[in-house]
């Protein structure tokens, strides 16, 4: 397939809440990916950064302050901000340098150190802002997570108990993975002593913000084999679309969804497209699929995906939950890596740690944690105005 | 719109998001606006372009939306916001609601009606707007859009 390109190598900085500067996170990371890869840094020709608005002059302007940490080479830069899609845009921009010939090896790195407690919105009186509207009003992030939960519980008859064994699921998956926050197997009382945030959702049923750093060296199929690679695994397709107006989802920071009372106009559920979009440019079904990282914000939203990425039908995750079908060993594994549930987001970095997490599945290399016979992996993930993505990567 | 230039209501009251809404006593409602040309609505109002790709027109009215709808999805707020939410102290827990209206064909987010839990709502039960106190300064109390259950 003319389309793919190759992932050598990968890398990661352990996610945690370290409080120290991000670039140290994303220079571990572009080392290990390095070693990983066997290219010498100065024969990557392309650095693409996924960025950040924290951590001043909006994340350093990334790809080339990871460019210079890991001294100067002369590569071509480029920085992309998509909020939670940032990195698989970094990947996107790598992949189609390298399909259009004006690069051979590439590096994609992303990198954040997060602040302490809410993210406010900026002061004064500024009702033109969405942010500073729903903060006004009370509308946290938590509460797009427990509007979703919520429905899901009197739509379809999911229970807590499903949020729980999903959380349990998780942190047992991350429980031996280096590279995550938290590692602790939580049970059933731990999170029914945590508190209620955003009813039905616990603080352990919610994801946390964290530090971390990810990197990948990506190439083309002819360079793969130049240096004996050829058999690394690939990355099939990239998508990064946009909303389908009218957007029916209840999305971060809107307080209303667009209206569809125009004649020929339906609601369209923009996760569900994301994934469409993947499949069809890998021309893979979701049958094929071995198994996915998905966006878990919350517990809930990891059964929403699961619906939206066609693993199952609408309103039948639970029932996969429930069987176990979706833990390491079960048919279809669902954030294998711990998902966010045992990393917390480090918003330019985690879309590329979700490809690091496939690629390590694929090449049969995830220890304790591996999916036996993995061919195929999906990632989705979504952020804020209208950014998302979905990465397919296989065998 | 009469009650867009009223800056106060019959109690001396005012709006914590000025325009957003009618403060009809009996009434009130949200105001957005709607495309002449394609019907699309929009709340928080949008005057200038419409955002809907087969249209395009710049033509835009001002509409009181449905003040009545159904429950799309519920949950609460059991820590404080951040500002630029205004909290009584100590903080007081609070159910958000998102409403469907029907002839608008959207969503729109609010707080429940103050006494109204979690428990008292269901995805599909009516919902009708109110308004009530938001924050009270030194201009008075400070209304806000919410949701209460139907009768």
């Amino acid at each position: 397939m003319s389309d793919d390109i190759a992932i050598l190598g990968v890398g990661m900085h352990p996610w945690g809440k370290w409080g120290k500067n991000f670039v140290e996170y994303g220079v571990k990371a572009a080392r290990d990916a390095l070693a990983d890869s066997g290219v010498d840094w100065k024969d990557v020709q392309f650095v693409s950064g996924g960025g950040t608005v924290r951590c001043g002059y909006p994340g350093y302007v990334a790809g080339a302050t990871f460019a210079q940490a890991l001294g100067w080479n002369a590569a071509e830069v480029n920085t992309s901000y998509a909020a939670c899609a940032s990195g698989s845009q970094a990947l996107a921009a790598a992949r189609h340098k390298i399909l259009s010939g004006a690069c051979e090896v590439a590096l994609v790195i992303g990198a954040d150190t997060t602040p302490k407690g809410f993210l406010a919105p900026a002061k004064g009186y500024r009702p033109d802002d969405p942010d500073w509207v729903r903060f006004m009003v009370g509308i946290t992030n938590p509460t797009y997570f427990g509007l979703y939960a919520r429905r899901r519980m009197d739509l379809y008859g999911d229970t807590e108990n499903d949020f729980n064994i999903i959380k349990i699921k998780n942190s047992e998956h991350g429980f031996t993975n280096p590279n995550a926050r938290y590692k602790k197997k939580f049970t059933k009382e731990d999170i029914a002593k945590s508190p209620m945030v955003a009813d039905p959702l616990r603080l352990l049923h919610i994801t946390a913000t964290s530090d971390g750093g990810a990197a990948l060296i990506v190439s083309s199929m002819d360079y793969a084999k130049k240096i004996g690679k050829e058999d690394a695994v690939k990355v099939a397709a990239i998508s990064t679309v946009t909303p389908t107006f009218a957007s029916g989802n209840v999305e971060m920071p809107d307080i209303a969804t667009d209206s569809a009372a125009a004649s020929g106009v339906n609601p369209v559920n923009y996760r569900s497209t994301i994934a469409l979009k993947a499949y069809e440019e890998a021309g893979i079904s979701p049958k094929d699929v071995s198994l996915a990282e998905v966006y878990d914000l919350s517990c809930a939203l990891e059964m929403d995906w699961m619906e939206d990425l066609r693993l199952c039908e609408e309103g039948e995750a639970a029932s996969l939950v429930r069987a176990g079908d979706t833990r390491v060993g079960g048919r279809l594994p669902v954030n294998a890596s711990g998902g966010l549930s045992c990393f917390g987001e480090a918003v330019p970095a985690q879309a590329i740690a979700q490809v690091c997490e496939l690629a390590w599945q694929l090449r049969g290399t995830a220890g304790e944690r591996q999916v036996e016979g993995a061919r195929v992996g999906i990632t989705a993930n979504q952020g804020l105005f209208g950014h998302g993505s979905s990465v397919i990567v296989k065998r | 719109m009469s009650e867009e230039t009223r800056l106060t209501n019959a109690a001396g009251q005012s709006a914590a998001l000025e325009g957003w809404y009618t403060l009809d006593d009996d009434r009130p409602a949200l105001i957005g606006t709607r495309c002449t040309r394609c019907s699309t609505y929009y709340f928080p109002k949008m005057a200038r372009f419409c955002r809907n790709p087969d249209c395009g027109s710049e033509e835009f009215e001002e509409v009181e939306l449905s003040r009545e709808g159904t429950v799309w999805s519920y949950t609460d707020a059991n820590y404080q916001p951040p500002e630029p939410y205004v909290s009584p102290t100590p903080f007081e827990p609070f159910a958000i609601i998102g409403v469907q209206l029907d002839k608008e064909q959207m969503i729109v987010l609010g707080q429940a009606a103050r006494g109204v839990t979690v428990a008292d709502l269901r995805v599909g039960m009516g919902v009708e707007l109110v308004l009530e106190t938001l924050f009270s300064d030194d201009d008075g109390d400070k209304l806000v859009w919410r949701w209460k259950p139907a009768d």
